[in-house]
């Protein structure tokens, strides 16, 4: 049971982790993510790479979508834009990474304020029909305009590299990785402990009378619409860091599918979520991959079969979540949590 | 400038316009009953096809048999999700239903492909091969019968829908499902009785698109392009559907011949753009007064 | 110019005595298509009172206040407030000037707390930016810190809410969410508070608080109200000024005891003038 949780001030009570427990394990896991590269092989941290990558976007779509209530299913194409932009500067350039990553994020946040800017006429589905008109026109941007993105080949980068040292292996990138995805997780979480998250969530219940409250609706829109692309730049930034080749087929629609199945597994409108969420999906394919190993010396043709089940997978867990936990894994997560708050009392 | 060039496309325009119309309707039907874009609608026309050509050249059954099978099975299988993920998502907001039929569409893509496999095939020849000229100009057999089935089905539709009288209650239910329940009308049974029809006629869809391009299982894509048909129409207009869809199939073959492939997608989304800047709600679609 | 000079002048918690004009409409007509839902409505408001707008329903005071809020615009006549016209206002801007409002429909935001529900209040109020949010440090930090002390210690200890602060909005009984809604609008800094069927649906417990509270905010706040309301006695108890409107025209204003007795406002509301035979039919059970 939770008990002796005084706060003799209001900014203790408003603090991110308000119990020493809570800050414990937070130390516990930033401790272990710093440890982590020592224990594990190669894939390992290959694995733990693609699922930070794929928190930072999730993290972003989650903003956009389930704190605003703008569905979006151009995450993937504004991460396009995120690691051609890396890609071009550090080949044509060569400037440091962080300002790379930086560039990146500013990049497609312009880029989503353009795609949002319908959002003050359009809502709803029109909104996320003109998201699916983004990431077609940018997925022909990047395969067309071959004097600058090298067409349907795409491009190869250099690794990043600080003080001379290259940031080659999964290992090595996840220095990278990492930290930046930690900020940008406390930055999410910040957000909505102000005034512009609170503006988000009251845009996402109710627009009309948000207005009425003197929140002025466009401009909120198009704050999250950036934000959002922001994450999604970075996150590609990151990714082209990451795989070091970048073609237009990287990005494709599916790959916003994902993350959108990502924040509905994981729950919308929780910056919780959109890590369990990203951590999930990430992992399905992997599971499914080791269930195959199991299988096929019983049955050969599993092989053939892993990648439609995957996607089936995927479409499947959206529907079962919608369905039967709205809320998503956060929502389960903290109920176990509050079982164990009041054990030994049941509610 | 070759004008026989020129009509010749323009003919293959207006075919494969009436079969986005036909794909339009069906979209359109949906969202004025249910409120609800149903976007796996490229992946029902998909499935379609497929029963089609697991019928007719799987089983070797006839081809009517074929056809009527495929359209009888699909419309099954609408009527099983509605029951299984629409109804339990009865009162839920759009979106929410939205990314529901998103989250269908993937997994009708990944049965396809375990049933018969990843890679496109081809459907068996059953429209009539004589080429077709209009005065002079040249157009492909197969998209001339195509047009001609679409224009049919869509006028059997529109004399159906104006005249029977369930057309009413699926406009009470567009309006107000609480009050269409409370005043007698079975709102469960209107949404399985859209959610069947609108599948056939997908699959009816399906069967000529893949007749005339073939089929794979990515081929849901041609989805996106009817979401363009019926988002510049308006999403609550019958006749938007119509004449968007030509006009879309019209944009996207004269993009394709004079541009080349790639532009196909880019002609269509970009007057999507246009038509979401100019008219929001399309260029039939009605605009809801908003309420406090 | 004079919009400065008006919000420099404060009000004063013990004023009684109805200076000059907060709010003016003039001659203000608004139409859906054909249907006219307000034909040249003309009141004014004094500062400092308490002003109701009573009539039957349909008679188009949600309307009015639509239009004053700034969510429809009127086709023809003004807004003034502050004496500055408030036609090419958009909302957000009306709220920031200092003009809050509650809903007949309760407008809370249900994925949000109580707390968050009153801070939201003060968003056009406040200066962080999306930098300073993300970072949570500087400005945001105290900024928050700030509004999260008044919050608890103006508005909430007011409102007697505290016990509910940070429950889910959602999980609150009717009379619950209006005393929020009217948190939530004090937290705006109001100038003006317009409050929409403040106590409709409540039992007569909740009703009686609610009174207090309203008269609490005109007295010790010095927050002029212009509300709209069914109940007669609440509405002739608290009321400095009462407009009456009905097709969505004025009928009658004054004194609450005035406006109360005047034929036409008894026809408005039984909808005939003879009140005598009236009673008598209701009396003979037809």
């Amino acid at each position: 049971m939770r008990i002796g949780t005084v706060k003799e001030s209001y900014i203790a009570d408003a603090a991110l982790f308000d119990t020493k427990v809570q800050r414990g394990w937070m130390f516990a896991l930033l401790a272990g993510l710093l440890l982590l590269p020592f224990f594990t092989g190669q894939y390992a941290s290959y694995l733990v790479c693609l699922v930070l990558i794929n928190i930072v976007s999730t993290a972003g779509l989650n903003i956009l979508t389930g704190f605003t209530g703008l569905v979006s299913l151009g995450q993937a194409a504004f991460m396009g834009v995120g690691a051609y932009t890396v890609a071009l500067m550090e080949i044509k350039l060569g400037t440091p990474f962080l300002l790379n990553l930086l560039v990146a994020g500013g990049l497609a946040a312009v880029i989503g304020i353009v795609v949002g800017l319908p959002s003050l006429r359009v809502k709803g589905l029109y909104l996320a029909i003109a998201t699916i008109a983004a990431s077609v026109i940018l997925h022909f941007v990047f395969a067309n305009w071959t004097s600058v993105t090298g067409g349907v080949s795409g491009l190869s980068m250099p690794p990043a590299s600080l003080f001379g040292f290259e940031f080659i292996q999964p290992d090595q990138v996840y220095w990278i990785i990492m930290p930046i995805t930690v900020i940008m997780l406390f930055g999410a979480a910040n957000l909505f402990r102000t005034r512009i998250g609170r503006a988000f969530i009251a845009i996402r219940d109710r627009d009309i009378s948000a207005e009425v409250l003197g929140i002025r609706l466009l401009r909120y829109k198009l704050l999250s619409f950036a934000i959002s692309s922001f994450y999604a730049g970075v996150a590609g930034g990151l990714w082209a860091y990451f795989f070091r080749v970048v073609t237009p087929e990287s990005f494709p629609l599916t790959m916003s599918i994902f993350f959108l199945a990502a924040i509905i597994v994981g729950g919308m409108g929780s910056i919780l979520g959109s890590v369990l969420g990203a951590v999930f999906m990430t992992m399905v394919p992997e599971v499914l991959k080791m269930m195959v190993g199991v299988l096929s010396p019983i049955w050969p043709d599993a092989v053939a079969v892993m990648s439609p089940v995957r996607i089936i997978v995927f479409g499947g867990l959206i529907i079962i979540f919608l369905i039967f936990e709205p809320d998503g894994l956060a929502e389960i997560w903290r109920n176990i949590r509050r079982f164990f708050h009041l054990w030994p009392f049941k509610t | 400038m070759d004008w026989l060039f020129f009509s010749e496309i323009g003919l293959a325009g207006l075919g494969s316009g009436g079969l986005y119309a036909l794909t339009g309707l069906a979209l359109v039907l949906i969202y004025k009953a249910t409120r609800v874009v149903n976007m796996a609608i490229g992946e029902i026309l998909m499935l379609g096809a497929y029963v089609f050509m697991g019928f007719s050249a799987g089983l070797a059954l006839p081809i009517w048999a074929s056809i009527i099978l495929a359209i009888l099975v699909t419309g099954l299988v609408g009527g099983v999700v509605e029951r299984a993920i629409i109804r339990p998502m009865l009162g839920e907001s759009a979106i929410s239903i939205f990314m529901i039929t998103i989250g269908l569409g993937s997994v009708l893509i990944g049965v396809v492909e375990i049933i018969w496999g990843a890679n496109p095939q081809r459907l068996i020849e059953f429209m009539p091969k004589d080429p077709i000229f209009i005065l002079d100009a040249y157009l492909s057999p197969k998209v001339g019968y195509a047009f001609l089935i679409a224009a049919i089905v869509v006028g059997l539709f529109l004399i159906i829908f104006r005249t029977w009288r369930g057309g009413v209650a699926l406009r009470a239910t567009a309006g107000d499902q609480a009050a269409a329940y409370s005043m007698g009308i079975n709102v469960p049974k209107v949404f399985s009785s859209v959610w069947v029809l609108t599948s056939m006629i997908a699959a009816g869809a399906g069967i000529l698109v893949g007749s005339i391009g073939g089929i794979s299982p990515d081929m849901g894509v041609y989805g996106l392009s009817v979401l363009v048909v019926v988002i510049v129409g308006g999403l609550d207009s019958l006749l938007g559907a119509l004449i968007a869809g030509i006009l879309v199939g019209l944009i996207e073959t004269y993009a394709g011949a004079y541009l080349g492939g790639e532009f196909k997608m880019l002609a269509t989304f970009m007057l999507l753009v246009v038509v979401l800047v100019i008219r929001p709600y399309g260029l039939f679609g009605t605009h809801e007064i908003e309420r406090l | 110019m004079q919009m400065s000079q008006v919000s420099e002048q404060e009000v004063s918690p013990t004023l009684h005595t109805e200076g000059r004009e907060i709010l003016g409409v003039q001659g203000l007509s608004l139409a859906f298509g054909g249907v006219k839902a307000l034909s040249h409505v003309s009141f004014s408001v004094k500062e400092g009172s308490i002003t109701s707008v009573i009539g039957p329903n349909g008679a188009g005071k949600t309307s009015l206040f639509n239009s004053i809020s700034g969510f429809y615009t009127p086709n023809e006549g003004t807004v003034k407030f502050l004496g500055q016209t408030m036609n090419n206002v958009p909302a957000p801007d009306r709220a920031e000037l200092g003009m809050a409002r509650t809903f007949q429909n309760i407008a809370l935001f249900k994925g949000m707390t109580v707390l968050d529900n009153i801070k939201l209040g003060r968003h056009a109020h406040m200066k962080t930016n999306p930098l300073d949010a993300l970072l949570y440090f500087g400005r945001a930090r105290r900024e928050e810190a700030e509004l999260r002390k008044e919050v608890e210690e103006k508005i909430i200890d007011f409102l007697e809410i505290d016990h509910i602060r940070n429950q889910s909005v959602a999980a609150l009984s009717y009379g619950l969410q209006k005393r929020v809604e009217l948190a939530r609008a004090l937290a705006m800094k109001p100038k003006i508070l317009l409050l929409d069927e403040p106590v409709a649906g409540m039992n007569r417990e909740e009703t009686e608080d609610m009174a207090r509270f309203i008269l609490d905010v005109k007295e010790e706040w010095g927050v002029t109200v212009l509300m709209v309301e069914h109940d007669m006695g609440l509405v002739m108890d608290l009321s400095d000024h009462v407009v009456c409107i009905n097709f969505g025209q004025v009928i009658t204003e004054g004194l609450p005891h005035e406006v109360q007795s005047h034929p036409d406002v008894i026809s408005a509301y039984l909808g005939s003038g003879d009140v005598a035979a009236l009673r008598k039919k209701f009396k003979e059970g037809k």
